[in-house]
């Protein structure tokens, strides 16, 4: 909402600097997010913190001056020269306005032109400056075509009014020559953001109400004076509504034989400052009483209703759409009207979506003479799908889509014919035609000052309260202890009973001022302590896999099939995936909720590849997966995905592992992990899996159950993206399952007082023999002796034979009470060697 | 045979002297200490001497192998002393030359943020409670206090889940906050403590989503971190107490907070918080876009309606909740120009965490 200073000053006295009043709107929620100057002088000393724009006129330079005679310029077909006086003394102004071409050759003007007049040196607008910002110019003194030129009338881009530049301005009549401009029509404009609580503010009249009460000023009521010259509208037309819940009132009125014209310039100055286009002086008027006290208006031309009526007065009639029924908007529209939507309608049909838009048949146009004036008030939901329906934002829609009360639709007639009247010198028709079949009831809220100690934690009395209060129009009777309190008849956004009772506590904290409240620490009791150990243990599986080398990511979790086919290989018989799909997604890559981490994964390596020699990152994210049988069908699954490729360690002058990463560095790292988080019991067997390498692909099970895949990314799927040569490793696995399994609360032994035994044994076996089974096997041959068994070399060879390998352990062999001796190594040894043999059909090599 | 011996450490003092590197040293701790040297011969004869002789001979001879060995002590330790600083001379480096780094990853800045944030609240008592992504309008919105059609969803654009079944007024849709858990985690309590439940603090961390074009300021996925206090006699003046303590945390004890009137259909009064910008210190920038404050969070009290929802009778119980973009903390806090940055990904990015 921009609020002209100017108008705003017409309903509440304004005795602070509009700095000051802004940042006390901004405290209150009509949060003011630019202040505009229009004229008015800026503080030189920035006060209170709002963001400032526009432009001051300086009150020596820019008088309201007026021109006297147009006459040609010697030189130039397209410019005209002006004998102007500014108060002073009497200037020749060139100027190539096409506004003044037809007062060209006149001779004296009888009245003159007013208009805004910059003298010499003045400082302006650049009007011819495109960028955004605001660029000033200073006129000087220079010849065009031959003829001396050093100062200007304005047009309104030239003074930061808007962006018209076609023309100069041309003020009305009453501009007192000689007046500094400032004075007469300086301004300044609050852009206010509203939300929908305070939507009663949607208007100047409702801005005003809430700079009376938080600058503790009386608002200036408003005052019709009613001049009716025509004959009564009654008997003239009729009104039926169908369903009062849709349309609780409709108010009609009357004015005739009006002429079309432009509206005052200070009116259509007023209009463009505050963000709406003049049309004429019978739409101007609609909009100027909408903006001005918030209810929106609409004019049809009655003799069109007259026709459609065959000459008979015609009956309104406001309804539900019927199944079926167009409407053709006076944006030359035709729509398919929904049931939802609610028509005026006359007996030969729709004449408006009622509230949103006007018929194209009835909308006044040229030749429009009588205008039939609709003030109504209607449903906000049924508003608010049309508008959606139809896609047709407006400002009426705006207004009634955040309710609008009911008791102001007469009130909105009344005026808007009061200023057709001035503006178009036509004939109000005596009384309105008043359907009011609805009225609201404005609720009553009783209230205690314990109330607000409890809520707000200041003690006011209840004089004090009821004093907040009054401040915007709420009717307070105290009793005792306890306020009652009843709702003025322009606002919808207090409820009832508890409800109603937080409402007016906001109206009481935001009069009082929010920041005139307290702070305090929370005195109640600590809660239960029970922390959240998932998120814990997830956060530490970060800090594990961060300190080892990984960098976390964070990917969108909304995707496209088509990205997710790319982590299976072309030639792969697809799976049927069922996706969660988003009904209204943003964009065509963004239709459905992943179900795999892998390919968000796989897109940030993707990414990287060209910025990065070594890439390793890990994301825990979820998976997104229907599941029709839950109260909400969708399965969320947390998983853990990490991704390897490239170099060891980065390019250094030392000497640098410069040895592509491969499966192993990704099983070293998941080992780390585990171990870290102590848990055992961990098994990698051979398997395949779509998207990996299928001699190189890994299950990893604990307990038996199922952790993830881990693996070399199959050739296949690399080639669908765009990736370095180097191998690309990836394991996914499932978080859930790792949580489970955590075990914080491990034990740690006691450090042994004698000292270990160490040896090394080598062992040939063959080649398919997995090392896991091998050392698995050595651990429990050996028993509760031998402690720790880790393999230090694989070697194949000649000698060896075909078929085989040779794996190297290093084992450590500790008892806790007592020092081993040769003997008790020696048959421990013995008895690992002959179940390798047995089992595994194992040679010992060296020991 | 004491002459002998004072001549032997005359003699022996006066080499010593003449000793100055390392080697000499050596050759005369042979000569002068070593097996077959004079005064070793003179200990091993100690034997063939009378009664008398013997302790005297033998007193005296100790002191002299005494005085060398101290004499030849001190020299040694001089020469080791020199050596040292010989050997330092030679041992210098490039200190400029870059040193070996280990390899090491970082936290995700979006992740950095959150656990600031869980830091912070969890010093004053605040739990972490999670909840689904995936959620209904009745959670998402209708006990959130709004209605279906409401104005105040007007601010939340919401991606809908296409459904098999006909949902009619309680669609799926994903989170457009983790309000909904305000929902969960109370109806959870008060179902647990029907009989005068104890108070609730948490905070509701999580991803959620807008339908938004994503540009430099929004994004169509955000995490949110979300606030709920609700016991008995819990005031706005906690509430800007809490939150000014916040944020004194997260941008620095001078932080400056202002509360100022706002709109949600879930807290009533609300409340938006401003902190001042640290950056012009309020005179306007480009980050304040002029204003020199910038928005933090969103506040106010429980809604009466919605803590009956979630189970607590409004008359007895208040509460406060409040709720913030951790992007957007993220961005305040680094000058972080574009939000698309963090789910960009980009190693270059990431790296500066
Ligand atoms: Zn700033």
């Amino acid at each position: 909402m921009k609020v002209p200073i100017s108008w705003l000053k017409e309903y509440v006295e304004i005795n602070l600097p509009i700095e000051e009043l802004a940042y006390k709107l901004t405290l209150a929620g009509l949060e003011v997010e630019e202040i505009r100057y229009v004229g008015l002088p800026m503080l030189e000393e920035k006060q209170q913190a709002t963001k400032i724009s526009g432009f001051s006129w300086n009150p020596e330079e820019i008088v309201i001056g007026e021109i006297r005679e147009v006459m040609p310029h010697p030189n130039a077909d397209r410019l005209v020269l002006c004998r102007l006086d500014d108060g002073e003394q009497e200037h020749t102004v060139l100027t190539g306005a096409p506004n003044l071409f037809p007062y060209l050759e006149k001779g004296e003007l009888d009245p003159p032109l007013k208009v805004a007049y910059a003298r010499e040196g003045a400082t302006i607008i650049d009007a011819y400056n495109e960028t955004k910002d605001i660029m000033l110019t200073t006129l000087k003194r220079k010849k065009i075509r031959g003829v001396d030129s050093y100062s200007m009338a304005c047009s309104e881009r030239e003074l930061g009014i808007s962006e018209e530049h076609e023309g100069i301005i041309l003020l009305d009549q009453d501009a007192p020559t000689g007046q500094a401009l400032a004075e007469y029509m300086g301004d300044a404009v609050l852009d206010i953001a509203i939300t929908p609580n305070i939507a009663r503010a949607a208007s100047i009249l409702g801005v005003a109400r809430e700079v009376a009460a938080i600058t503790d000023e009386k608002l200036i009521p408003l005052t019709l004076e009613t001049v009716t010259e025509g004959d009564p509208i009654k008997g003239r037309v009729s009104i039926e509504i169908k369903e009062p819940e849709l349309n609780p009132r409709f108010v009609l009125g009357l004015i005739e034989d009006v002429e079309k014209k432009p509206s005052p310039y200070w009116v259509q100055r007023r209009l463009k400052l505050a963000g709406i286009r003049p049309i004429d002086c019978v739409v101007d008027a609609t909009n100027y009483t909408m903006l001005e006290i918030g209810e929106p208006l609409h004019a049809f031309d009655y003799d069109v209703l007259l026709e459609r009526a065959g000459g008979k007065p015609p009956s309104i009639i406001t309804r539900r759409a019927k199944s079926g029924e167009t409407l053709t908007t006076l944006d030359d529209i035709e729509r398919k009207l929904h049931d939802f939507t609610v028509l005026v309608t006359d007996q030969s049909g729709p004449l408006s979506l009622a509230g949103v838009m006007g018929g194209a048949d009835s909308e006044v146009g040229e030749k429009t003479r009588n205008v039939l004036l609709e003030g109504a008030s209607w449903n906000y939901v049924n508003i608010r799908r049309t508008v959606s329906a139809q896609g047709l934002p407006s400002e009426a829609a705006y207004r009634f889509e955040r309710g609008v009360h009911p008791a102001i639709a007469s009130l909105g007639v009344q005026r808007c014919l009061e200023w057709m009247r001035k503006w178009t010198g036509g004939k109000v028709a005596q009384g309105l035609v008043d359907e009011y079949p609805l009225p609201p009831v404005d609720p009553k809220v009783k209230i205690t000052p314990g109330d607000i100690q409890r809520w707000l934690g200041i003690s006011l009395s209840a004089v004090e309260i009821g004093e907040l209060l009054k401040k915007l129009d709420f009717e307070v009777i105290i009793k005792k202890d306890e306020l009652v309190v009843n709702t003025p008849p322009h606002r919808l956004d207090i409820g009832q009973g508890m409800v109603g009772k937080a409402d007016l506590v906001e109206e009481i904290a935001r009069v009082y001022g929010y920041d005139q409240i307290p702070e305090t620490n929370l005195a109640d009791g600590l809660p239960l302590q029970v922390g959240n150990r998932a998120l814990e243990m997830e956060d530490k599986i970060r800090d594990k896999l961060a300190g080892i080398g990984l960098q976390e990511i964070v990917t969108y979790r909304i995707t496209s099939p088509e990205a997710e086919l790319r982590v299976f290989p072309p030639d792969h018989n697809l799976p049927d995936q069922d996706y969660l799909e988003i009904t209204n997604p943003i964009s065509s890559d963004k239709t459905v909720m992943r179900r795999s981490l892998l390919a968000s994964l796989l897109e940030v390596v993707e990414k990287n590849r060209r910025s990065r020699e070594r890439i390793a990152l890990f994301e825990i994210g979820l998976e997104f997966f229907p599941n029709g049988e839950n109260k909400i069908p969708v399965d969320e699954k947390l998983k853990l995905a990490i991704a390897l490729t490239g170099v060891r360690t980065h390019h250094s002058w030392q000497c640098a592992d410069q040895d592509l990463m491969d499966f192993y560095d990704l099983k070293g790292l998941i080992e780390e992990l585990l171990a870290d988080l102590h848990i055992e019991n961990v098994s990698y067997t051979t398997d395949t899996a779509p998207s990996y390498h299928p001699g190189k692909c890994a299950r990893i099970e604990m307990d038996g159950k199922l952790l993830g895949f881990m693996g070399e990314i199959h050739p296949k799927v690399k080639e669908n993206y765009k990736l370095a040569e180097a191998p690309l490793t990836v394991a996914i696995l499932d978080m859930e399952t790792l949580l489970n399994k955590v075990d914080d609360l491990f034990n740690v032994e006691s450090i042994p007082d004698q000292p270990p035994v160490l040896e090394d044994l080598a062992l040939v076996v063959d080649d398919d023999v997995p090392a896991q089974t091998v050392q698995s096997l050595i651990l429990l041959a050996g028993g509760e002796t031998l402690t720790e068994v880790s393999l230090f070399d694989v070697y194949r060879g000649e000698q060896l034979g075909e078929g085989k390998k040779s794996l190297a352990y290093s084992l450590v062999y500790q008892h806790p009470k007592k020092t081993l001796t040769d003997k008790e190594v020696a048959a421990i040894r013995e008895s690992i060697v002959k179940r390798l043999e047995k089992e595994l059909g194992a040679q010992l090599r060296s020991w | 045979m004491e002459g002998k011996l004072e001549l032997i450490r005359r003699e022996a003092l006066s080499a010593l002297e003449l000793v100055d590197d390392e080697k000499s040293l050596e050759n005369w701790q042979v000569k002068y200490l070593g097996r077959s040297s004079e005064l070793m011969e003179i200990f091993k004869a100690l034997g063939t001497l009378s009664k008398e002789e013997k302790p005297v001979v033998g007193r005296t001879a100790n002191l002299v192998k005494v005085a060398l060995e101290t004499a030849s002590g001190e020299k040694e330790i001089l020469f080791n002393q020199r050596r040292i600083n010989q050997d330092l001379e030679g041992e210098k480096i490039d200190v400029t030359l870059p040193g070996r780094r280990t390899i090491s990853g970082s936290i995700h800045p979006t992740t950095q943020t959150l656990r600031e944030i869980y830091r912070v609240f969890g010093d004053m008592g605040f739990q972490i409670y999670r909840s689904r992504e995936v959620e209904t309008d009745e959670y998402n919105f209708q006990l959130l206090n709004f209605p279906p059609h409401h104005p105040a969803r007007d601010m939340q654009d919401t991606f809908f889940i296409t459904s098999d079944k006909d949902r009619g007024d309680n669609p799926l849709l994903l989170r457009t906050h983790t309000s909904p858990g305000q929902i969960h985690a109370m109806l959870e309590h008060t179902r647990k403590y029907p009989e005068d439940p104890p108070p609730i603090r948490i905070i509701l961390p999580g991803m959620c989503y807008r339908y938004e074009q994503i540009t430099a300021r929004s994004e169509i996925q955000f995490n949110q971190v979300e606030g709920l206090a609700v016991g008995k006699g819990i005031t706005f003046g906690d509430l800007k107490g809490t939150l000014s303590n916040f944020a004194r945390r997260m941008f620095g004890q001078e932080a400056r907070t202002r509360f100022r009137a706002s709109h949600f259909p879930f807290t009533e009064p609300s409340a938006e918080m401003d902190i001042g910008c640290f950056l012009c210190g309020g005179d306007g920038c480009s980050v304040c876009k002029g204003a020199g404050w910038l928005e933090i969070l969103g506040c106010g009290m429980v809604h009466p309606t919605v803590l009956e929802n979630g189970g607590f009778d409004p008359e007895v119980y208040s509460g406060f909740a409040f709720g913030m973009g951790s992007e957007r903390i993220t961005m305040t806090r680094h000058h972080i120009e574009d939000i698309r940055y963090f789910w960009a990904n980009d190693l270059r990015f990431l790296d500066q965490f």
